[in-house]
């Protein structure tokens, strides 16, 4: 199961675009659209980066697949 | 989407690699074909060819080391995978098709070109379920 993300919204408020994104986190652009669209995971080292980048908590930008869960039950 | 570092390294040795495949390759045959090389010679003619495509495969696996880019590091694992297990499967239920004389004998080292074919498959693999694959 794949995690939620807000990484789309938290890049518009920034006014990046998903290069811009990527570039500010090493990666390519391919890197960013597969984790803003849900069908890559990051490993823990680039979600650090991710979470370092926006100033920002790791849980307030990735949703945990159980509590997604457990919120739907 | 623009090469990566690593990848750039990768197309410069891929490039290098197949060059020195035609230099070892093209005076093989020639000698070969007009029997010029016996002993330790023909030995080490028939062999030099087959080490630039070994150094392919440790060129891809330089590769999946150096990429920083994760995401493109699972892609091109990913696609490994699909051709190596084409390669595999069709290397088996072609021995045993071979084996009960049902088809004729293929050089072993076609094997590789069908690993290269699965490299397609799997990219092909990834664009599907995925939607993305490597570019290099």
């Amino acid at each position: 199961m794949l995690m939620e993300n807000r990484l789309r919204v938290l890049r518009a408020e920034r006014g990046w675009s998903q290069q811009d994104l990527a570039e500010r986190l090493e990666v390519s652009r391919q890197s960013v659209n597969a984790i803003e669209t849900g069908k890559y995971d990051p490993s823990l080292p680039l979600a650090f980066r991710v979470a370092e980048l926006f100033a920002m908590p790791i849980e307030d930008i990735f949703v945990s697949p159980s509590r997604r869960s457990s919120k739907a039950i | 989407m623009p090469w990566t570092p690593a990848a750039k390294r990768y197309n410069l040795r891929i490039i290098g690699l197949s060059l020195l495949y035609g230099a070892f390759l093209i005076p093989a045959v020639y000698a070969f074909k007009h029997h010029l090389l016996h002993g330790a010679a023909a030995w080490i003619a028939a062999i030099l060819p087959a080490l630039p495509i070994v150094g392919i495969f440790g060129a891809m696996g330089r590769y999946l080391v150096e990429e920083r880019d994760e995401y493109v590091r699972m892609l091109l694992v990913r696609q490994s995978l699909w051709a190596s297990g084409f390669a595999l499967s069709l290397a088996t239920v072609w021995g045993f098709l071979e084996n009960f004389e049902l088809v004729g004998h293929v050089d072993a080292y076609y094997i590789t070109c069908v690993w290269f074919f699965g490299l397609g498959i799997g990219s092909i693999m990834n664009r599907v379920t995925i939607g993305a694959a490597v570019q290099c």
